[in-house]
């Protein structure tokens, strides 16, 4: 039974042992932290000085002031107007970018170009495409719909695209074998696959561009996001909080009606 | 053979009634958003005209502007960004654990966390900053906290969803042996977490790299302030100058993102 005794050994490895790129990590991202508050010039002070103005704000910003709900209204009907035409817009003209895109339909020659439009609608921010689309057509509601548009492309189509490369190709061959043309290809056996991963895509874009587009308004493109800007220009600081908290609202609306959605699909 | 007169149906009556609601309303907030919607037709077809203008003006781009200001600004930008991030993490990686079911069994302490999570995401990194800027004033401070308060909740949301997904057998032998919290946390959860935990703060940095691009046109510093300028002035060849920096910095952030990934998994 010699080999059954254990030996007794004394110095047991570590079996958390430190590692020296735990340690070179921690000391470069002190020395980072150090270096950045440095180069910005952050201050305590500043933050402190901050925290009093904090207080002074909230006080203003409570309670929230609904008199002018006509203009508050009126800025939600028009962000709900650009998201609705930009989501219906953007997500046909995705469906069609999204096929010419797939690499599985696809000759090289055209999903590439396509993939390369995605991708450069996907990068800009898109405040800085509602720039480019005011000073192009002017303040309002269109720049916001063309900038809701291009963003939406840019994600949208990216996700779709994705899903048509994943597809069972034995449905394509099956309608295929049936002499169906290529757009009957698409509908009876593409589109059914990939349905249901649409509508949420769809819903959670339009979830997106409700968003936005109560934001793009900062730079003129129409919606509640001007109303906001102005607001906050004039110090009206309790018609903020009222605005925020509508636009808060609505997205817990939208966030409850979107899985009634889901649901159906 | 008694033929079967049942016909067979894809979907129940309750299901095509509930479908044909939704596209019912769905075509509906489309006429009349199309027909509420306040656009100058003239605007539109006068769009690729104003376009080309605009191009025409932007080109040849300065690239003189670039050491002058830009490239100060960019380097601001990208250190926005990223103190952003590491400032998100001292509140969300707690508001994470709070919101974990199987860190901290609490259903109060997840409502008391989802709070604040839903609250951080459904305002916008614009009206954060509009909110530091009124608190901070103008400059580096109110944009770092515009990126770290919006990051909070999809950190928060992402990591929680990481921790309940992780194996409990470690965490239970580690717990049987009396080790303290602490210790359950680091050698338990961490080792679990740690992929996840980094790939959705690199997802986040590069998500922050773009917003932070716009944060300068209400004032929170960075890249933004001298974009926001030279439109003020209709210096439109400088615009393209910062507009070409912010899409190499966003190419750029990209790449790093996708190597450091593929180095890590």
């Amino acid at each position: 039974m010699a080999g059954l005794t254990p030996k007794q050994s004394t110095n047991h490895p570590n079996p958390f042992p430190q590692s020296k790129w735990r340690i070179a990590s921690w000391i470069l991202l002190v020395g980072y932290l150090v270096y950045s508050v440095n180069a910005m010039g952050l201050s305590w002070q500043r933050f402190t000085d901050g925290l009093g103005h904090a207080g002074t704000l909230l006080d203003r910003m409570f309670p929230p002031n609904f008199s002018r709900w006509e203009l508050l209204l009126g800025g939600l009907v028009e962000s709900l107007q650009i998201a609705v035409i930009a989501s219906v817009v953007g997500i046909l003209l995705s469906l069609f970018i999204a096929l010419l895109a797939a690499r599985n339909f696809m000759p090289i020659w055209i999903s590439v170009p396509a993939r390369a439009f995605i991708a450069l609608c996907r990068s800009f921010h898109p405040v800085i495409i509602a720039i480019l689309f005011v000073k192009s057509v002017g303040f309002g509601a269109l720049a916001g719909i063309l900038t809701l548009i291009i963003a939406t492309i840019g994600f949208i189509a990216k996700l779709f695209a994705e899903a048509i490369e994943e597809i069972s190709f034995k449905q394509v061959e099956a309608i295929q074998a049936t002499g169906a043309s290529f757009i009957k290809v698409i509908l009876f056996s593409v589109i059914p696959q990939v349905f249901s991963r649409f509508i949420g895509f769809a819903t959670y874009q339009f979830d997106s561009n409700l968003r936005n587009s109560t934001m793009i308004g900062i730079v003129g493109a129409g919606g509640l996001g001007g109303t906001l800007f102005s607001a906050f220009q004039r110090f009206d600081y309790d018609f903020v909080a009222a605005i925020l908290i509508t636009i808060i609202a609505l997205i817990l609306f939208w966030e409850f009606l979107s899985t009634l959605v889901r649901r159906v699909f | 053979m008694q033929q079967s007169d049942q016909h067979w149906q894809r979907f129940s009556v309750k299901q095509k009634l509930s479908r044909f609601t939704v596209y019912l309303l769905f075509v509906m907030a489309l006429v009349v958003s199309m027909r509420s919607v306040e656009i100058i037709p003239e605007f539109f077809f006068d769009a690729p005209e104003q376009m080309m203008d605009l191009l025409n003006r932007m080109w040849p781009i300065d690239i003189a502007f670039y050491p002058l200001t830009v490239h100060a600004a960019i380097i601001e930008t990208l250190n926005i960004a990223t103190l952003g991030t590491l400032v998100t993490l001292i509140f969300s990686i707690p508001l994470a654990l709070i919101n974990a079911s199987n860190v901290v069994a609490s259903p109060w302490a997840h409502w008391f966390a989802r709070f604040f999570l839903v609250s951080s995401r459904s305002v916008n990194s614009l009206v954060w900053a509009l909110l530091f800027v009124a608190i901070f004033g103008p400059g580096v401070l109110a944009g770092v906290l515009a990126i770290a308060f919006r990051s909070i909740g999809f950190v928060g949301k992402l990591l929680a969803e990481a921790l309940e997904e992780i194996d409990m057998g470690t965490v239970e032998a580690l717990r049987a042996t009396g080790a303290p919290w602490g210790a359950v946390m680091l050698k338990g959860y961490w080792p679990q977490v740690k992929p996840a935990f980094f790939s959705i703060v690199l997802f986040r940095w590069d998500i922050n790299v773009r917003e932070s691009a716009v944060l300068g046109l209400v004032g929170a510093g960075g890249i933004g302030v001298v974009l926001n300028d030279s439109m003020n002035l209709f210096q439109w060849q400088q615009v393209a100058t910062s507009l070409l920096a912010i899409f190499a910095v966003v190419i750029m952030a990209e790449i790093v993102v996708v190597k450091i990934r593929q180095k890590m998994i």
